[in-house]
């Protein structure tokens, strides 16, 4: 009796121990080469994975039918839930769009190929801000795609418009004692901790054991003041009154506000004390099943025209120089506001992998939370 | 083949009821049941032990400086950060909540079971797909849906006002959570519930009556306790996902409070800490294990 | 039910009105759906006035209309194989005592008590393994997507349906059953015409609950999927992420019709074909 069930014991953890041990091997592992690719190259249809509303389908569409083939857009809703199913291997998707910190970590896991510049031509649009980056410095495994920064939307209507330009209409109860219960910051350890670290006057980088835990009993001291810790609806909590101060992104917020009757109410800003500067970026899986299609869509959406036509859709911020002459006026009323950075440019920082120190902020963030 | 285990299927009755004869039905019937058994545990062996094992093997890892695991080394330093407090506030937290929410739908449930048990059969079964129906729309867009109803300025604060009920700001306190999970996870309770009730004789409950019971003892003595079956069943099959729940938590509760459920998924998906992700998995799965063996054995059904 | 026993007076109107008020709860945000999907403002919740605009978007939609028959294709597949397996998973444990009986038991129950993101991350391990293995030794090639999903899907059903038809076999008087063997049926035949209309309603609930998992689930989907594999529930989640619009009340609407229909179309055929067989 015994007998049966044992070997089906053994043969199930032989089983799982060759997964495992071929695990090792298999997935992510970029050979360092390049594709080799000529401009306007296609090896097949193209399978993008883009966070959501990133991009138009008719742009896709447009991609598609100048090249003779399909697309197939599928998206996901972090870097985290993204990176494991790329690093695991087989994926099928050929584009992805990862932010900056995950930049650096699909690299080091390998999980993204070199680009080959040759194919690429309209790298050369490219502004100067955007080289060099700390993150992937040559250059070499992604090209930026959009860009925003992170700060705090306010109902004007309700708050008035004299207040102080800083992360402490937040934290702050002598400023916002007011709004108790209207408030608003975002789920997100790094943002959030973050924020507080600027308003404390450290970098958003720390790996400052009691740096850290100062901003962690500043958004303890917070949370009973707010409505909620949210990121997907930042932007609708405040136009739907449920907030009047809110954190959140530039992109989601500047357009909540079109979509409202009286824009004007709302404006957005970044502190004074500084606040992020994120960038999403192309890049091509390792193992991209039609990597010269890739090639060819990210040389293709480099062009002037393309490049404003994606940012005129999402509203973000674009890295190609050569698109902003064709950037809609609302947009770039926005976008060149100097008002927008309360700090000026020099404070924006942006978020960096802490490498073994980043659980201890997701761990802050849980605890600051009660 | 004996004369015994001839082609007529019969369990009990013989040619000759010799112990031997005993025996080979015994097996027969044992063989029959581990066949009946067989698909869907080789299934679930290749397409869940194994994918569990995997896990398992992870959670003796470590975190590598880039959120990805290392598998060489093993160590135990996971299952160790469990006991640190923040971990057991967490669990505490989150246990009461799935206990109010269980009692809540078993509540709730019970009574509205019998209603439906009691119907004549061509109505029941109508309502009871009517029960389900809510739930194919999709669970986010509930959720997202209580959210407005609860919200500042939403239907629900305008008909209490209405009413003279006076403002009810619902909406990111503990009760919008915990309607959240009683909404999600009712028809979890309600289902097993009707399928025993409904099969109970109900000439049992007219007995009852005959023997002079009143209303509250004919439930208490003789259909709880035919019931309960579907209560147990009930019950664990909301109290352990309540457990685990982390969306009604964020979209209805502001995610003010972590729970077990965002705990876990925070180590997946934000801090990118496999290892724990795993190990506080497998604790709270060993903890459910561990208390539905206790449930089941008060019931007195086998686990 | 006999009148002598069935309730009366206060506990009937007490039964009726918790009966009413739980179809009023379960229905609330369902209206709210309903009614805000012919918002023609953005924001869910401030009423625009009547439009149907975002029942064209989503008519319109590559994307969504995609997401909607990948979604279906896999809950029709997923929940018959876990009805079949789920059922027989049942009946074995109800009926038969053999040998691994008690582990099967509790590996039924794992499904259930897993947290949804721990078995998405180690179905995305598995089947990045699988897939790989598959090919070497049998050489079918075969990529994630349709049946990476209806595989995971499958996996965390079976035990749902087998606990509430298992409800409904406990306790269930095995006399009839009995019954019918000592009259020379099969055991075949005893199962069809005996068990299985008893157990009906558990094998009914079971497929609810399959179906209704397999249309809800996102975490464990968005990590086994596939490029073009994209459900419903994964995409709804992303269109979230971007903002709450009437388009996702819309999509819902759409799809609660669509399960109304079949529902009521089961009802009349069954009606056809001469009503249910169960007591």
């Amino acid at each position: 009796m015994k007998k049966t069930q044992w070997f089906r014991l053994v043969v199930g953890i032989l089983a799982a121990a060759t997964f495992v041990a071929a695990c090792g091997d298999s997935s992510s592992s970029s050979s360092g080469e390049v594709a080799s690719c000529a401009v306007g190259e296609t090896d097949g249809d193209l399978a993008m994975f883009n966070w959501a509303e990133y991009i138009d389908e008719e742009q896709l569409q447009e991609f598609a039918d100048e090249f003779g083939i399909s697309y197939t857009l599928d998206s996901y809703d972090s870097n985290e839930a993204m990176q494991p199913i790329v690093s695991a291997g087989n994926s099928g998707y050929d584009v992805i769009i990862p932010s900056d910190y995950m930049v650096g970590i699909l690299i080091a896991a390998g999980s993204i190929q070199p680009l080959n510049f040759d194919a690429i031509p309209n790298a050369s649009n490219l502004s100067a801000d955007f080289q060099g980056l700390y993150y992937d410095p040559d250059g070499t495994h992604s090209l930026p795609y959009q860009w925003g920064t992170t700060g705090i939307a306010v109902n004007t209507a309700v708050v008035g418009t004299d207040f102080p330009r800083s992360w402490g209409l937040i934290f702050d109860p002598a400023i916002s004692g007011a709004f108790d219960g209207q408030i608003q910051l975002l789920n997100d350890p790094r943002e959030t901790m973050g924020a507080a670290l600027h308003y404390l006057g450290y970098s958003n980088n720390t790996t400052s054991i009691d740096e850290l835990n100062e901003a962690k009993d500043l958004v303890r001291a917070t949370a009973g003041r707010l409505a909620a810790f949210n990121t997907d609806s930042a932007d609708e909590f405040l136009t739907s009154g449920e907030t009047v101060i809110a954190h959140g992104y530039s992109g989601d917020m500047f357009v909540q506000f079109l979509e409202t009757d009286n824009p004007s109410d709302y404006v957005y800003f970044v502190p004074e004390e500084g606040g992020t500067r994120w960038i999403d970026n192309f890049s091509i899986a390792f193992d991209a099943p039609h990597p010269c299609t890739a090639h060819t869509f990210i040389n293709w959406m480099f062009g002037g025209d393309q490049g404003a036509a994606l940012t005129n859709w999402n509203y973000y911020n674009t890295p190609n120089d050569a698109a902003v002459p064709g950037l809609d006026e609302d947009l770039l009323d926005f976008v060149n506001d100097p008002s927008v950075l309360a700090g000026g440019v020099d404070s924006l920082e942006s978020l960096e992998d802490t490498g073994d120190f980043e659980t201890n902020y997701s761990d802050a963030f849980v605890e600051a939370k009660g | 083949m004996t004369v015994a285990e001839a082609p007529v299927d019969r369990e009990v009755d013989a040619l000759e009821a010799t112990p031997e004869f005993e025996a080979a039905a015994e097996r027969q019937e044992s063989r029959r049941g581990f066949l009946m058994a067989l698909p869907a545990y080789a299934y679930l062996v290749l397409f869940f032990a194994v994918p569990l094992v995997i896990v398992v093997v992870y959670s003796f890892a470590t975190r590598n400086r880039f959120g990805g695991t290392d598998l060489s080394g093993w160590n135990l330093d996971s299952y160790a950060k469990l006991g640190e407090p923040i971990v057991r506030d967490i669990l505490f937290r989150s246990v009461w909540l799935a206990l109010i929410t269980t009692v809540i739908c078993l509540v709730i449930a019970y009574p509205f079971a019998y209603f439906l048990a009691t119907r004549s059969p061509a109505i029941r079964n109508v309502m009871l797909v009517f029960v389900m129906i809510p739930f194919w729309t999709n669970f986010l867009v509930r959720n997202y849906a209580w959210r407005v109803i609860l919200g500042n300025d939403g239907p629900l604060t305008r008909t209490t006002e209405a009413i003279g009920l006076g403002e009810q700001e619902l909406l990111f306190s503990q009760t919008a959570v915990v309607l959240g999970l009683v909404y999600g996870f009712l028809p979890f309770m309600i289902l097993p519930l009707y399928a025993a009730i409904e099969r109970i004789d109900h000439g049992l409950l007219e007995a009852s009556r005959d023997l002079y019971a009143n209303g509250y003892q004919s439930f208490r003595r003789v259909l709880l306790p035919l019931s309960m079956p579907g209560v147990i069943a009930g019950s664990i099959l909301v109290f352990v996902p309540s457990l685990g729940a982390y969306v009604t938590p964020e979209i209805l509760g502001g995610a003010k409070t972590t729970l077990l459920g965002s705990y876990i998924v925070t180590q997946f998906l934000t801090a990118r800490n496999w290892p724990l992700g795993a190990s506080l998995s497998f604790v709270l799965m060993a903890i459910m294990l561990v208390t539905t063996i206790i449930y089941f054995r008060k019931g007195g059904r086998t686990l | 039910m006999s009148s002598a026993v069935a309730p009366r007076g206060w506990t009937k109107f007490g039964l009726h009105l918790n009966g009413w008020l739980v179809y009023l709860f379960f229905y609330a945000p369902i209206i709210l759906l309903v009614v805000f999907s012919f918002s023609a403002s953005r924001n869910v919740g401030t009423w625009g006035g009547w439009t149907f605009e975002w029942y064209g978007e989503f008519a319109d939609s590559q994307n969504a209309r995609n997401a909607l028959s990948a979604s279906l294709k896999i809950a029709i597949v997923s929940t018959a194989v876990s009805v079949v397996l789920g059922t027989m998973a049942a009946l074995s444990l109800e009926r038969f005592t053999f040998r691994g009986k008690q582990v099967f038991d509790g590996l039924l129950y794992l499904p259930i008590i897993i947290p949804d993101v721990t078995m998405a991350v180690m179905m995305l391990l598995f089947f990045a393994e699988f897939f790989d293995v598959l090919d070497f030794l049998f050489g079918i090639e075969t990529r994630k997507g349709f049946n990476s999903i209806v595989a995971s899907h499958i996996a965390f059903s079976i035990s749902f349906v087998s606990v509430v038809v298992r409800a409904r076999l406990a306790g269930m008087d095995t006399k009839l059953e009995e019954a019918a063997l000592d009259l020379y049926a099969t055991r075949w035949k005893a199962f069809r015409y005996v068990t299985f209309p008893q157990i009906m309603p558990g094998i009914a609930g079971g497929a609810l609950l399959a179906m209704t998992l397999s249309l809800d689930d996102v975490v464990i989907t968005q990590f086994v999927a596939g490029p073009g594999w994209t459900t419903l529930p994964v995409y709804v989640f992303g269109l979230i992420r971007r903002g709450v619009t009437p388009l996702i009340n819309a999509i819902s609407v759409v799809m609660l019709v669509g399960s109304m229909t079949l529902v009521v179309l089961s009802i009349v055929v069954e009606r056809a074909r001469g009503g249910s067989r169960s007591e």
